[in-house]
Protein backbone atom coordinates (compact mmCIF):
# COMPACT_ATOMS: atom_id res chain seq x y z
CA UNK A 1 0.00 0.00 0.00
CA UNK A 2 1.22 3.48 -0.71
CA UNK A 3 0.37 7.08 -0.11
CA UNK A 4 1.23 9.54 -2.86
CA UNK A 5 2.57 12.93 -1.95
CA UNK A 6 0.79 15.61 -4.02
CA UNK A 7 2.13 18.55 -1.99
CA UNK A 8 4.83 18.04 0.64
CA UNK A 9 4.07 20.89 3.07
CA UNK A 10 6.95 22.97 4.43
CA UNK A 11 9.03 20.22 6.02
CA UNK A 12 7.19 16.94 6.45
CA UNK A 13 9.34 14.08 7.71
CA UNK A 14 8.89 10.45 8.76
CA UNK A 15 9.43 10.15 12.52
CA UNK A 16 9.04 7.48 15.19
CA UNK A 17 10.36 7.57 18.75
CA UNK A 18 13.94 8.03 17.53
CA UNK A 19 17.31 6.25 17.54
CA UNK A 20 18.92 6.53 20.95
CA UNK A 21 22.34 4.93 21.37
CA UNK A 22 24.46 6.73 18.78
CA UNK A 23 24.68 10.24 20.23
CA UNK A 24 28.24 9.51 21.41
CA UNK A 25 29.32 9.30 17.76
CA UNK A 26 27.38 12.43 16.80
CA UNK A 27 24.13 10.86 15.58
CA UNK A 28 21.26 12.52 17.42
CA UNK A 29 18.12 10.96 18.83
CA UNK A 30 15.79 12.33 16.15
CA UNK A 31 12.16 11.19 16.33
CA UNK A 32 9.02 13.24 16.90
CA UNK A 33 9.52 16.50 18.82
CA UNK A 34 6.16 16.08 20.59
CA UNK A 35 6.36 12.46 21.70
CA UNK A 36 3.06 12.36 23.56
CA UNK A 37 1.18 13.58 20.47
CA UNK A 38 3.05 11.10 18.25
CA UNK A 39 2.15 8.17 20.51
CA UNK A 40 -1.47 9.34 20.79
CA UNK A 41 -1.82 9.49 16.99
CA UNK A 42 -0.60 5.91 16.69
CA UNK A 43 -2.90 4.58 19.39
CA UNK A 44 -5.90 6.30 17.78
CA UNK A 45 -5.41 4.41 14.49
CA UNK A 46 -4.61 1.08 16.17
CA UNK A 47 -0.82 1.15 15.70
CA UNK A 48 1.80 0.45 18.34
CA UNK A 49 2.84 3.68 20.08
CA UNK A 50 6.25 3.91 18.40
CA UNK A 51 5.17 3.27 14.81
CA UNK A 52 6.53 5.68 12.18
CA UNK A 53 4.22 8.63 11.39
CA UNK A 54 4.54 11.91 9.51
CA UNK A 55 5.57 15.04 11.37
CA UNK A 56 4.32 18.14 9.54
CA UNK A 57 5.52 21.53 10.72
CA UNK A 58 3.43 24.73 10.31
CA UNK A 59 1.83 23.51 7.07
CA UNK A 60 0.20 20.21 6.17
CA UNK A 61 0.98 18.05 3.14
CA UNK A 62 -1.54 16.87 0.56
CA UNK A 63 -1.65 13.08 0.34
CA UNK A 64 -3.54 10.76 -1.99
CA UNK A 65 -4.29 7.29 -0.65
CA UNK A 66 -3.92 4.20 -2.85
CA UNK A 67 -5.72 1.97 -0.30
CA UNK A 68 -8.23 2.41 2.53
CA UNK A 69 -6.67 3.42 5.85
CA UNK A 70 -7.45 4.84 9.29
CA UNK A 71 -5.80 8.19 9.99
CA UNK A 72 -5.44 10.45 13.04
CA UNK A 73 -3.89 13.93 13.34
CA UNK A 74 -2.65 15.06 16.76
CA UNK A 75 -0.36 17.73 18.21
CA UNK A 76 -0.87 21.08 16.51
CA UNK A 77 -4.37 22.23 15.51
CA UNK A 78 -3.86 21.61 11.80
CA UNK A 79 -7.41 20.81 10.68
CA UNK A 80 -7.53 17.81 8.32
CA UNK A 81 -9.85 17.47 5.32
CA UNK A 82 -10.75 14.35 3.35
CA UNK A 83 -11.66 15.27 -0.23
CA UNK A 84 -12.33 18.76 1.14
CA UNK A 85 -14.61 17.62 4.00
CA UNK A 86 -13.40 18.72 7.46
CA UNK A 87 -12.35 16.14 10.06
CA UNK A 88 -11.52 16.54 13.76
CA UNK A 89 -7.99 16.52 15.13
CA UNK A 90 -7.14 14.01 17.90
CA UNK A 91 -9.80 11.70 16.45
CA UNK A 92 -9.51 8.68 14.13
CA UNK A 93 -11.16 8.83 10.70
CA UNK A 94 -11.18 6.72 7.55
CA UNK A 95 -9.60 7.69 4.27
CA UNK A 96 -10.72 5.55 1.34
CA UNK A 97 -8.74 4.44 -1.66
CA UNK A 98 -8.47 7.36 -4.10
CA UNK A 99 -9.31 10.02 -1.51
CA UNK A 100 -7.06 12.98 -0.72
CA UNK A 101 -6.05 14.13 2.75
CA UNK A 102 -5.27 17.84 2.94
CA UNK A 103 -5.07 20.47 5.69
CA UNK A 104 -6.36 23.92 6.54
CA UNK A 105 -4.16 26.71 7.89
CA UNK A 106 -2.49 26.04 11.20
CA UNK A 107 -4.69 27.24 14.09
CA UNK A 108 -2.53 26.47 17.14
CA UNK A 109 0.77 24.76 17.96
CA UNK A 110 3.50 23.99 15.46
CA UNK A 111 3.80 20.27 14.68
CA UNK A 112 1.07 17.86 13.67
CA UNK A 113 1.50 14.09 13.79
CA UNK A 114 -0.25 12.20 11.02
CA UNK A 115 -0.58 8.50 11.85
CA UNK A 116 -1.73 6.06 9.18
CA UNK A 117 -2.85 2.52 10.11
CA UNK A 118 0.01 0.12 9.37
CA UNK A 119 2.62 2.88 9.79
CA UNK A 120 5.03 4.45 7.31
CA UNK A 121 7.10 1.50 6.15
CA UNK A 122 10.46 3.05 5.27
CA UNK A 123 13.63 1.02 6.00
CA UNK A 124 14.87 0.86 9.59
CA UNK A 125 18.25 2.62 9.87
CA UNK A 126 20.22 2.14 13.11
CA UNK A 127 17.10 0.92 14.87
CA UNK A 128 14.70 3.65 13.78
CA UNK A 129 12.66 4.96 10.85
CA UNK A 130 13.12 8.58 11.96
CA UNK A 131 14.50 11.13 9.51
CA UNK A 132 17.69 13.00 10.39
CA UNK A 133 17.78 15.43 7.47
CA UNK A 134 21.12 17.05 8.36
CA UNK A 135 22.81 13.64 8.14
CA UNK A 136 20.56 12.41 5.25
CA UNK A 137 19.77 9.41 7.42
CA UNK A 138 16.63 7.31 7.88
CA UNK A 139 13.09 8.31 6.98
CA UNK A 140 12.15 8.60 3.31
CA UNK A 141 15.52 8.70 1.51
CA UNK A 142 17.00 10.68 4.40
CA UNK A 143 15.07 13.84 3.53
CA UNK A 144 11.82 15.73 3.93
CA UNK A 145 8.97 14.71 1.62
CA UNK A 146 8.74 16.09 -1.90
CA UNK A 147 5.89 16.19 -4.40
CA UNK A 148 5.72 12.91 -6.32
CA UNK A 149 7.06 10.72 -3.51
CA UNK A 150 5.35 7.35 -3.04
CA UNK A 151 5.33 6.62 0.68
CA UNK A 152 5.26 2.92 1.54
CA UNK A 153 2.69 2.09 4.22
CA UNK A 154 2.62 -1.16 6.21
CA UNK A 155 -0.30 -3.49 6.66
CA UNK A 156 -2.62 -2.76 9.54
CA UNK A 157 -6.32 -3.35 10.01
CA UNK A 158 -6.78 0.07 11.49
CA UNK A 159 -8.96 1.02 14.42
CA UNK A 160 -12.53 2.20 13.93
CA UNK A 161 -13.54 5.76 13.20
CA UNK A 162 -14.35 8.30 15.88
CA UNK A 163 -11.90 7.22 18.58
CA UNK A 164 -10.88 10.42 20.32
CA UNK A 165 -8.55 11.73 23.05
CA UNK A 166 -10.37 13.88 25.65
CA UNK A 167 -9.29 17.52 25.55
CA UNK A 168 -7.90 17.54 29.09
CA UNK A 169 -5.34 14.89 28.07
CA UNK A 170 -4.02 16.92 25.13
CA UNK A 171 -1.03 18.84 26.40
CA UNK A 172 -0.29 22.22 24.81
CA UNK A 173 1.99 25.12 25.80
CA UNK A 174 0.46 28.13 27.58
CA UNK A 175 1.17 31.77 26.71
CA UNK A 176 3.86 32.32 27.74
CA UNK A 177 4.94 28.66 27.63
CA UNK A 178 6.54 27.66 30.94
CA UNK A 179 9.63 25.55 30.36
CA UNK A 180 10.98 23.95 33.50
CA UNK A 181 14.76 23.74 33.63
CA UNK A 182 17.43 22.39 35.89
CA UNK A 183 20.46 24.73 36.22
CA UNK A 184 23.57 22.96 34.91
CA UNK A 185 27.29 22.47 35.46
CA UNK A 186 28.18 25.87 34.00
CA UNK A 187 25.65 27.90 36.01
CA UNK A 188 28.54 29.49 37.93
CA UNK A 189 29.73 31.19 34.75
CA UNK A 190 27.00 33.84 34.93
CA UNK A 191 26.53 36.43 37.67
CA UNK A 192 23.82 36.08 40.32
CA UNK A 193 21.82 38.95 38.80
CA UNK A 194 22.09 37.42 35.30
CA UNK A 195 20.81 34.13 36.76
CA UNK A 196 17.88 35.98 38.29
CA UNK A 197 16.79 37.84 35.18
CA UNK A 198 17.22 34.74 33.00
CA UNK A 199 14.18 33.35 34.83
CA UNK A 200 12.36 36.69 35.14
CA UNK A 201 12.47 37.62 31.46
CA UNK A 202 9.96 36.58 28.84
CA UNK A 203 11.62 35.19 25.73
CA UNK A 204 10.35 34.97 22.18
CA UNK A 205 10.82 32.05 19.79
CA UNK A 206 13.10 33.09 16.91
CA UNK A 207 11.87 32.21 13.40
CA UNK A 208 14.94 30.07 12.75
CA UNK A 209 14.01 27.61 15.55
CA UNK A 210 13.94 24.08 14.12
CA UNK A 211 14.40 20.38 14.97
CA UNK A 212 18.07 20.93 15.83
CA UNK A 213 17.54 23.74 18.28
CA UNK A 214 14.96 26.23 19.44
CA UNK A 215 16.43 29.73 19.61
CA UNK A 216 14.86 32.35 21.86
CA UNK A 217 15.45 36.10 21.97
CA UNK A 218 14.20 39.20 23.72
CA UNK A 219 15.51 38.67 27.26
CA UNK A 220 18.32 40.71 28.78
CA UNK A 221 21.88 39.58 27.83
CA UNK A 222 23.62 37.42 30.45
CA UNK A 223 26.60 38.89 32.26
CA UNK A 224 29.51 36.52 32.85
CA UNK A 225 31.72 36.16 35.90
CA UNK A 226 35.13 37.43 34.69
CA UNK A 227 37.81 34.78 34.31
CA UNK A 228 40.90 34.03 32.30
CA UNK A 229 39.63 31.65 29.58
CA UNK A 230 41.09 28.16 30.17
CA UNK A 231 43.39 26.51 27.63
CA UNK A 232 41.32 25.09 24.77
CA UNK A 233 38.34 27.38 25.26
CA UNK A 234 37.47 30.11 22.77
CA UNK A 235 37.94 33.77 23.65
CA UNK A 236 34.29 34.71 24.15
CA UNK A 237 33.19 34.53 27.80
CA UNK A 238 30.39 32.15 26.72
CA UNK A 239 33.00 29.69 25.42
CA UNK A 240 34.11 26.63 27.37
CA UNK A 241 36.52 23.81 26.67
CA UNK A 242 34.45 21.57 24.33
CA UNK A 243 31.90 19.47 26.17
CA UNK A 244 28.97 17.15 25.49
CA UNK A 245 25.65 18.83 24.77
CA UNK A 246 22.72 16.93 26.29
CA UNK A 247 19.32 16.82 24.55
CA UNK A 248 17.41 19.71 26.13
CA UNK A 249 20.52 21.66 27.12
CA UNK A 250 20.36 25.45 26.83
CA UNK A 251 23.42 27.13 25.37
CA UNK A 252 23.64 30.90 25.18
CA UNK A 253 26.29 31.93 22.61
CA UNK A 254 27.62 35.38 23.50
CA UNK A 255 25.17 35.45 26.42
CA UNK A 256 22.38 36.81 24.24
CA UNK A 257 20.09 34.18 22.68
CA UNK A 258 19.37 30.89 24.48
CA UNK A 259 19.16 27.83 22.21
CA UNK A 260 17.47 24.67 23.51
CA UNK A 261 18.84 21.66 21.64
CA UNK A 262 16.07 19.34 20.44
CA UNK A 263 15.72 15.93 18.73
CA UNK A 264 18.26 16.60 15.91
CA UNK A 265 20.77 18.17 18.33
CA UNK A 266 24.49 18.50 17.75
CA UNK A 267 26.25 16.36 20.33
CA UNK A 268 29.00 18.66 21.51
CA UNK A 269 30.77 21.98 21.23
CA UNK A 270 32.30 24.94 22.96
CA UNK A 271 29.41 26.97 24.37
CA UNK A 272 28.51 26.97 28.05
CA UNK A 273 25.04 25.71 28.96
CA UNK A 274 22.93 27.41 31.63
CA UNK A 275 20.95 24.25 32.23
CA UNK A 276 18.69 21.64 30.71
CA UNK A 277 14.95 21.71 30.02
CA UNK A 278 13.25 18.79 31.79
CA UNK A 279 12.30 15.92 29.49
CA UNK A 280 8.60 16.38 30.33
CA UNK A 281 8.59 19.85 28.74
CA UNK A 282 10.48 19.04 25.54
CA UNK A 283 7.14 18.10 23.88
CA UNK A 284 5.87 21.64 24.55
CA UNK A 285 8.86 23.21 22.78
CA UNK A 286 7.97 21.23 19.65
CA UNK A 287 4.61 23.04 19.62
CA UNK A 288 5.96 26.61 19.83
CA UNK A 289 5.39 28.87 16.84
CA UNK A 290 7.86 31.60 15.93
CA UNK A 291 7.30 34.89 17.81
CA UNK A 292 5.37 33.18 20.63
CA UNK A 293 6.53 33.72 24.20
CA UNK A 294 8.17 31.44 26.76
CA UNK A 295 9.67 31.63 30.23
CA UNK A 296 12.20 29.37 31.89
CA UNK A 297 11.19 28.11 35.33
CA UNK A 298 13.86 26.83 37.72
CA UNK A 299 13.31 23.37 39.20
CA UNK A 300 15.28 20.98 41.39
CA UNK A 301 16.23 17.44 40.37
CA UNK A 302 13.39 16.11 42.57
CA UNK A 303 10.89 18.37 40.80
CA UNK A 304 12.28 17.36 37.39
CA UNK A 305 11.84 13.67 38.21
CA UNK A 306 8.33 14.34 39.49
CA UNK A 307 7.54 16.14 36.19
CA UNK A 308 8.75 13.08 34.29
CA UNK A 309 6.53 10.84 36.41
CA UNK A 310 3.52 13.12 35.88
CA UNK A 311 4.11 13.05 32.14
CA UNK A 312 4.19 9.23 32.22
CA UNK A 313 0.96 9.23 34.23
CA UNK A 314 -0.68 11.53 31.70
CA UNK A 315 0.23 9.03 28.98
CA UNK A 316 -1.20 6.14 31.04
CA UNK A 317 -4.47 8.09 31.39
CA UNK A 318 -4.47 8.80 27.68
CA UNK A 319 -4.04 5.08 26.93
CA UNK A 320 -6.78 4.16 29.39
CA UNK A 321 -9.17 6.66 27.76
CA UNK A 322 -9.18 4.68 24.50
CA UNK B 1 -11.61 42.38 -2.57
CA UNK B 2 -9.97 39.03 -1.90
CA UNK B 3 -7.70 38.62 1.09
CA UNK B 4 -4.38 36.91 0.56
CA UNK B 5 -3.66 34.75 3.62
CA UNK B 6 -0.27 33.71 4.96
CA UNK B 7 0.32 29.97 4.51
CA UNK B 8 2.86 29.92 7.37
CA UNK B 9 3.79 31.56 10.63
CA UNK B 10 7.08 33.48 10.52
CA UNK B 11 8.48 36.83 9.43
CA UNK B 12 7.03 38.56 6.39
CA UNK B 13 9.33 40.33 3.94
CA UNK B 14 8.14 42.54 1.15
CA UNK B 15 11.45 42.55 -0.71
CA UNK B 16 13.70 39.76 -2.05
CA UNK B 17 16.76 41.18 -0.24
CA UNK B 18 17.37 44.10 2.17
CA UNK B 19 18.99 46.23 -0.56
CA UNK B 20 16.37 45.43 -3.22
CA UNK B 21 13.09 47.27 -3.90
CA UNK B 22 9.78 45.80 -2.74
CA UNK B 23 8.17 43.14 -4.93
CA UNK B 24 5.00 45.21 -5.08
CA UNK B 25 3.74 48.51 -3.69
CA UNK B 26 0.26 49.52 -2.61
CA UNK B 27 -1.86 50.19 -5.66
CA UNK B 28 0.28 48.07 -8.04
CA UNK B 29 -1.50 45.70 -10.37
CA UNK B 30 -0.71 42.06 -9.72
CA UNK B 31 -1.43 38.95 -11.76
CA UNK B 32 -2.37 35.60 -10.27
CA UNK B 33 0.89 33.80 -9.40
CA UNK B 34 3.01 36.97 -8.94
CA UNK B 35 5.37 36.85 -5.97
CA UNK B 36 4.34 39.55 -3.49
CA UNK B 37 6.60 38.68 -0.54
CA UNK B 38 8.51 36.06 1.44
CA UNK B 39 7.87 34.27 4.72
CA UNK B 40 10.95 33.31 6.70
CA UNK B 41 10.72 30.40 9.09
CA UNK B 42 13.19 27.63 10.09
CA UNK B 43 16.01 29.23 8.07
CA UNK B 44 14.06 28.93 4.84
CA UNK B 45 12.17 31.47 2.76
CA UNK B 46 8.84 30.61 1.17
CA UNK B 47 7.49 32.78 -1.64
CA UNK B 48 3.99 34.14 -1.23
CA UNK B 49 2.13 34.38 -4.53
CA UNK B 50 -1.01 36.30 -5.41
CA UNK B 51 -4.01 33.99 -5.65
CA UNK B 52 -6.06 36.53 -7.59
CA UNK B 53 -5.48 39.39 -10.05
CA UNK B 54 -6.11 43.06 -9.35
CA UNK B 55 -4.77 46.01 -7.37
CA UNK B 56 -2.88 45.12 -4.21
CA UNK B 57 -3.05 46.77 -0.80
CA UNK B 58 -0.73 45.44 1.91
CA UNK B 59 -2.03 44.83 5.44
CA UNK B 60 1.33 43.79 6.92
CA UNK B 61 4.61 45.73 6.92
CA UNK B 62 8.05 44.54 5.92
CA UNK B 63 9.72 42.33 8.61
CA UNK B 64 6.51 42.00 10.63
CA UNK B 65 5.78 38.72 12.42
CA UNK B 66 2.77 36.89 10.98
CA UNK B 67 0.66 33.89 11.95
CA UNK B 68 -0.63 31.18 9.59
CA UNK B 69 -3.96 32.24 8.10
CA UNK B 70 -3.34 35.95 8.77
CA UNK B 71 -4.35 38.34 5.98
CA UNK B 72 -1.21 39.76 4.32
CA UNK B 73 -2.84 41.86 1.61
CA UNK B 74 -6.07 42.62 -0.19
CA UNK B 75 -6.27 42.12 -3.92
CA UNK B 76 -9.17 43.40 -6.00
Amino acid sequence: MAVNVIKPGLSTTVQDLGRPGYYNIGIPLSGGMDRLALKAANLLVGNKEGTAVLEAVFMGPELKFAEDATVAVTGAELPPRVDGEPRETWTSFKVKKGQTLSFDFLKKGARAYIAISGGIDVPVVLGSRSTYTLGALGGFKGRKLEAGDKLPVGKGRGAKEGRTIPEKLRRAPGAPAELRMLPGLYWHRITASAGKHFFEDTWKVAPEADRIGYRFRGGRPLEFVPREQPFGAGSDPSNIVDACYPYGSIQVPGGTEPIVLHRDAVSGGGYFMVGTVVSADMDLIGQLQPHTTARFVEVTMAQALKARKDQAKLYEKLKASL
Amino acid sequence: MAQLLSPLPGTFYRKPAPDKPSYKNDGDKVAKGDVIGLIEVMKSFTEVRADAAGKIKFLVDNEEPVMAGQALAEIG
